[in-house]
């Protein structure tokens, strides 16, 4: 996993509230077996119509956006199905860090593990980061994890909470199954100690 | 004294392996089930770093999304090329790996949510996960069971635990009883309807109250199913006598003296008197009507007897999303639920393709027929249920009736096989989603009871069930 540090990029907005995973990548493209090349498929059945082509409108077909690396959403991202093709794909088209004021619980999981930073705010920081994000690709948002801090074009900060074990791991890039490994023995004691109470699992 | 815990408390408490200082915690996992779609990445993850999976005896795999339910999907040439890659490196996997496997052309294949329950590897006060958010259906037996990421059934395979941090305790009750022609689904979404798709974000909910312990085990295990459509990390109920009856039995329940120490344990989980939630919502059983999604989000619920709503209805960023729902669905607002007509209706998925489901289903649609031009599809949730449905006769009451009679899978709930909506094509579906897109680029999803979905499908419109009674 790549380490997250800092950002400045481009953001795009994306108001629409209770974006689902499906509209993150439909299902039809979740018969692969490998975790790369999602990123043409990300939010499909909006950025493309029947023939393939790309809708004008859509905001990551515009040339501003085309680029984003942080999207600004509508409430609720990422609710919907456990499937880690979103943050595959949204990490394949180049999305580092979304912002919200509030996302589906598993979806946040999934960003981490993929080093993707979601940020939850209140509503009245994620309008004013949407209304920054519309003046386009000159209005560049900066993301400081180490400090916990998003600050819009016109230098206007925000600090975010994040968990602490979670920051940790996005900061260094760390993969957690190796870190759980590392307390083998703990997982051993505990289940000895549950073969004598709970026999039958 | 300890203070008084909820059941989630309890489960939790139980499953804890080890504590961080800053609470994150990691989590035993009694049960891991796994399916061909959010499994192939972990499984090659764990073989390029020379790990082997921990406790291959308490994971289960099946194929379930993209399998062909027609009846001659032995066939290969009935599924896509990459369908077919997704199931046989299921295939591979599981028998590398050495976990307990239902094969496609195994009877006991289905829905892994059906499958579980169905062969007793689901029991009360376990922590049970899968690569897919409707594990939440497990709850219905009190056990701790949710949804997780790929790289999250990756760490289960190599550790069988998970690095969590506990969620809050919400209680949603449903006192007093239901009125005729009310189900388990008109629970669930009337609770959706009232919370929100977010209402649940962060929490764990138990389901209680006087309308829930009426409920049987399988109308239980359609309430939690869709506590993730809620937002809830996982939705749960106390297992009482219905539960170890349901239980006991099955091919991996405990037997003899293992049986009676579980069920001495299986009794202690209760949420004790007093003990705390962070979120409580109440609703009289008496006040659920059948209802049905107008939207494309699971909150998207009415009573059938409501109008289609108005943008102008709602506030903030609802009101676009209103919008677009309605543009997507081809629905004006005003307009009588009632007078929605129907194209096709499917019966089946993890919600609602159990024996209860099918025999609801069966009870509105003997010796009648279906509407002209209609296309309707029953999918069993496993081939257990299949072959029950057919000693029971129901199986040749949709046949008679027109409809189709399918193998077990997911099927049309999320149409990654080949049962898809075309564009505009209008959906009466007994499953979980109404998301746009979700059964077919195009299609439009109206969510209802299975009872509902029969009654449309005879009269050709969104119906009233009480109407038929
Ligand atoms: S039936 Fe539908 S919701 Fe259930 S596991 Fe299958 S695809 Fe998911």
């Amino acid at each position: 996993m790549d380490k997250f540090t800092t950002l400045t990029g481009v953001a795009a907005p994306m108001p629409l509230v209770n974006i689902d995973t499906d509209m993150i990548i439909p299902k039809q493209f979740l018969k692969t077996i490998a975790r790369t090349g999602l990123g043409k498929n990300l939010f499909d059945e909006m950025r493309y119509d029947q023939n393939g082509n790309e809708i004008k409108d859509f905001v990551l077909n515009q040339p501003a956006y085309r680029h984003a690396e942080i999207l600004v959403a509508g409430d609720n991202f990422g609710c919907g199905s456990s499937r880690e093709h979103a943050p595959w794909a949204l990490l394949d088209f180049g999305v580092r860090c979304v912002i919200s004021t509030s996302f589906a619980d598993i979806f946040y999981n999934n960003c981490f593990k993929n080093g993707i930073l979601p940020i939850t705010l209140p509503k009245q920081a994620v309008d004013a980061l949407m209304d920054d994000a519309r003046k386009g690709a000159n209005a560049r948002i900066t993301v400081d994890l180490e400090a916990q801090t998003v600050t819009s074009s016109d230098g206007h900060a925000y600090s975010f909470e994040v968990d602490a074990f979670k920051k940790h791991c996005l900061l260094n890039g760390l993969d957690d199954i190796g870190l759980t490994l590392e307390k083998a023995k703990d997982i051993d004691t505990y289940e000895s100690k549950m073969a004598t109470l709970h026999p039958w699992i | 004294m300890t203070a008084p815990k909820t059941i989630y408390d309890k489960i939790w408490d139980d499953h804890v392996v080890q504590t961080s200082e800053d609470g994150t915690c990691v989590l035993y996992i009694d049960r891991h089930l796994v399916h061909e779609v959010t499994s192939p990445q972990a499984f090659e993850g764990l073989r390029l770093a020379g790990r082997k999976v921990r406790a291959p005896e308490k994971t289960i795999a099946v194929p379930d999304h993209n399998v062909p339910t027609t009846l001659d999907r032995a066939n290969a040439a009935t599924m896509t090329e990459d369908s077919r890659i997704q199931v046989e490196a299921l295939d591979k996997n599981a028998r590398d790996f050495g976990v307990n496997y239902y094969p496609v052309s195994d009877v006991r294949q289905g829905i892994v949510h059906i499958v579980g329950p169905e062969q007793g590897w689901t029991l009360p006060g376990m922590t049970v996960v899968c690569g897919d958010s409707h594990t939440a259906t497990h709850g219905a037996f009190g056990a701790l069971a949710h949804g997780i990421g790929t790289s999250e059934v990756e760490h289960v395979l190599a550790t069988q635990t998970l690095i969590q941090k506990k969620s809050k305790n919400m209680k949603v009750e449903i006192t007093g009883s239901l009125r005729p022609g009310v189900t388990a689904k008109d629970i669930t979404l009337s609770v959706i309807g009232a919370t929100g798709t977010a209402g649940g974000n962060g929490h764990v909910i138990e389901y209680c109250g006087q309308a829930i312990r009426e409920l049987s085990m399988e109308g239980r295990m359609t309430v939690c199913n869709m506590a993730i459509e809620g937002g809830a990390r996982a939705g749960l109920i106390a297992p009482d006598e219905k539960t170890f009856a349901y239980v006991m039995g099955r091919p991996h329940a405990p037997k003899g003296a293992k049986w009676e120490a579980a069920l001495a344990y299986w009794k202690t989980l209760f949420t004790d008197e007093g003990a705390h939630f962070d979120k409580v919502v109440t609703l009289r059983g008496e006040d659920i009507a059948p209802v049905v999604t107008w939207g494309t989000s699971p909150e998207d619920v009415l009573p059938i007897t409501g109008v289609v709503p108005s943008p102008e209805d709602f506030t903030g960023g609802k009101v676009e999303a209103v919008q677009r729902s309605l543009d997507y669905m081809g629905l004006t607002p005003g307009q009588k639920l009632t007078d929605i007509k129907i194209d096709t209706v499917f019966i089946g998925s993890c919600t609602n393709g159990r024996i209860e489901d099918l025999r609801a289903a069966a009870a509105v649609l003997k010796g009648k027929k279906i509407k002209d031009g209609m296309r309707a599809m029953v999918v069993p949730g496993s081939g257990l249920v299949r072959a029950q449905a057919e000693e029971e006769g129901l199986a040749q009451i949709f046949i008679d009736a027109g409809l189709e009679w399918r193998l077990a899978g997911c099927s049309m709930c999320l149409a990654m096989n080949p049962d898809q909506l075309s564009p505009g094509e209008r959906c009466a579906a007994t499953s979980n989603r109404n998301f746009e897109g979700r059964q077919g680029r195009g299609g439009r999803t109206h969510l209802l009871s299975p009872a509902m979905a029969a009654a449309a499908a005879l009269t050709g419109h969104l119906t009233d069930i009480r109407d038929m009674m």
